[in-house]
């Protein structure tokens, strides 16, 4: 088990949670298609690197491609007292298997009254970045978050996807964890600790406007941040980490400071979980906002492989400095 | 093989069979009283597959089933004034009235719930048999599902992980002939659906599901299989039932003479012919049977009736297995 702080990129940050996992956890197996013998040697962004070597192939499973069964299956062996650990190539796969994810594990526990806990963790990725195209390249987590009965993971560093994910493998409720595609190789610090879910996290403190963004919008709203500081324009930014549970006190807090919110998301921004974030805010904090909130998030088109074309329908930097200075005007 | 007796498995299973088939006898009475809400799906006729299949099981191993599944709940031990609690919404239900017909689980008893997917329980069965493999102990998982469910893709999935994982899993296809409505005749092209089995390497069986003693010699082979940790097999159950697809079928699709035809071949007076042949019952004995089998269900009933229901704060529990919303 790992203890001090180190800078990792995420995929290591990743792996190494994977590794504390199994090794802290005897419930605890992996299994998904590639994800021991792929170029990586640990699926397709590495994250599976070398744990079938160190946990033996009874833990650490390459599967069929079968995203069907294998969601279903997962369900059922949680609740029959293991804690599976499912990775979903990308989780435009997921498609293929809902069936397991929303009508069975989602809601087990309920339908039953209660019986049966299902802890397992389904893994993927999701987001735009690097080229993917239209089925590889989905922001699927207001999606899920849609659904009662299941937890929503969305990290966006390293440090994050570390703790997050060892939450997420200790959680009695059957939880989607989407890493994002493009922050595999991002870089930073990791404390090697679980992060609680329903803990949004401050990224940067400020005092005119409150940015509420995940993954790769988090990182393009840090760089807006440090253009708009350069105009005077200091912007507080929060990372919700987990989509479901969700922390809407920590966004009415910031909010009570700032009086401006904007939020942004990669996932298509028409019925995105950002709607639902200012729906909230509007309701319950009304008299905290002193200018209508500001929705920044993916155009409603699939999303597209040639490079400017990718890009002009992602939310750029540009477009949260724009959506600030708005909520200000 | 393990040798079917009719004086212990036999009489058991008569007993059992004539039990869920008072139950599922009083469904549509039920439901035109309006007492069950939504639909429920009796399974009069195919008695002998629930009860032949459980004969072979212990309480720990695990079973996945469909819509039309209260017989292999109640097969597999279930008590039956609490499934038909929770078919009538109450707070004595195994579910406390959250599942109802469709969606009854026993967790002491492996029964992973009946389903509304009816092809669902081809996987978690599947799971549970992974489980089986990962925990390391010698349970078994059966998935009962229709001729119509067969059509599903997850078949194809399952089948393939179970054989190459070597999965302690029987996939129990009851074939009762019809998807709804819908004659297997037009819905699929290999009408020997036991093939389907043998593509994936998974041994595969058919036999008279309307036969407890064959059902069971069937069944009893393939768990022991599976304990040994040779893998899944598949059967192929013919069967039929005798009522629709739910309340308020006119089963339009098929004859009066048809129905009136299987039922000549009865599971329950197939097995009380043998046995009386076989010296193990007699009518008198019959007799007492059916008398105390209509005083359980009876009582069973009452008990479903008396039971209240749940408080409408309950719609709001067992989300989540801790409230983490912040």
């Amino acid at each position: 088990m790992n203890t001090q702080t180190k800078d990792l990129v995420t995929w290591r940050a990743l792996n190494a949670a994977m590794h504390d996992i199994l090794e802290s956890t005897p419930e605890a197996f992996v299994l998904g298609e590639d994800i021991t013998t792929w170029g990586t040697g640990g699926g397709t962004y590495g994250v599976t690197r070398g744990l079938r070597k160190k946990f033996g192939s009874g833990r650490v499973m390459d599967t069929p491609i079968s995203e069907e069964v294998l969601l279903s299956a997962v369900s059922a062996a949680a609740a029959r007292g293991t804690r599976p650990i499912l990775e979903i190539m990308y989780s435009d796969f997921s498609f293929l298997g809902f069936d397991g994810i929303i009508n069975q594990a989602a809601k087990a526990r309920y339908m039953f009254g209660g019986q049966f806990d299902t802890p397992l963790v389904i893994r993927s990725n999701g987001g735009s970045g690097i080229g993917k195209a239209a089925q590889h390249s989905q922001s699927l987590e207001t999606l899920f978050a849609h659904i009662p009965g299941l937890e929503v993971v969305v990290p966006g560093t390293p440090g994050d996807a570390y703790g997050l994910l060892r939450t997420a493998a200790a959680s009695d409720n059957p939880t989607i964890f989407l890493e994002h595609k493009n922050q595999y190789y991002d870089r930073g610090p990791v404390d090697f600790t679980p992060i609680p879910f329903g803990q949004a996290r401050i990224a940067r403190e400020g005092t005119h406007a409150t940015i509420v963004a995940t993954q790769q919008i988090l990182a393009y709203s840090m760089a807006a941040a440090e253009e708009l500081a350069a105009e005077g324009i200091e912007v507080e930014i929060l990372d919700p980490r987990t989509l479901y549970p969700f922390d809407m006190d920590a966004v009415y807090a910031s909010v009570g400071k700032t009086r401006h919110l904007v939020v942004g998301h990669e996932a298509v921004r028409d019925y995105g979980w950002g709607a639902e974030f200012v729906a909230q805010t509007v309701e319950a904090a009304w008299d905290k906002l002193d200018a209508a909130p500001v929705r920044v998030g993916g155009a409603r088109v699939p999303i597209p492989y040639s490079q400017p074309l990718e890009e002009v329908v992602i939310p750029s930097k540009d477009d949260i400095v724009a959506a600030v200075k708005r909520t200000l005007a | 093989m393990t040798t079917f007796h009719a004086a212990e498995q036999g009489l058991a299973g008569l007993e059992l069979m004539a039990k869920i088939r008072e139950f599922e006898r009083r469904m549509p009475l039920l439901s035109d009283e309006g007492l069950i809400r939504g639909s429920t799906h009796p399974s009069l006729g195919m008695e002998a597959v629930a009860v032949g299949v459980s004969l072979a099981l212990r309480d720990d191993d695990a079973i996945a089933s469909n819509h039309r599944g209260h017989a292999h709940t109640l097969a597999k031990g279930a008590d039956f004034g609490r499934t038909m609690a929770e078919i009538l919404g109450r707070a004595d239900g195994y579910c406390h009235g959250k599942g109802g017909s469709m969606h009854i689980g026993v967790k002491e008893l492996g029964v992973l719930g009946t389903n509304g997917i009816v092809g669902a329980g081809i996987g978690i069965a599947t799971g549970a048999a992974l489980a089986s493999k990962m925990k390391g102990d010698d349970t078994v998982a059966v998935s009962y599902f229709g001729d119509g469910a067969s059509n599903q893709g997850v078949l194809a999935e399952a089948f393939n992980l179970a054989a190459i994982w070597k999965l302690p899993v029987i996939f129990v296809l009851e074939n009762n002939h019809y998807a709804q409505s819908a004659a297997i005749e037009d819905m699929v092209a290999q009408i020997d659906l036991s093939r389907r089995g043998e593509a994936y390497g998974v041994p595969s069986f058919s036999g008279d599901g309307m036969d407890l003693a064959e059902v069971y010699e069937l069944a009893s082979a393939a768990v022991a299989r599976a304990r040994a940790g040779e893998g899944p097999t598949f059967l192929v159950l013919d069967t039929y039932r005798y009522l629709g697809h739910m309340a308020g079928d006119t089963e339009i699709y098929r004859s009066a003479d048809e129905v009136e035809a299987a039922k000549k071949n009865d599971p329950i007076e197939k097995l009380l012919g043998q046995l009386i042949e076989q010296g193990a019952i007699t009518t008198e004995g019959w007799e007492a049977m059916t008398a105390r089998v209509f005083a359980e269900v009876e009582a069973a009933e009452q008990f479903a009736r008396k039971s209240p229901f749940p408080d409408p704060a309950e719609a709001f529990t067992d989300v989540y297995a801790k409230e983490t919303q912040g």
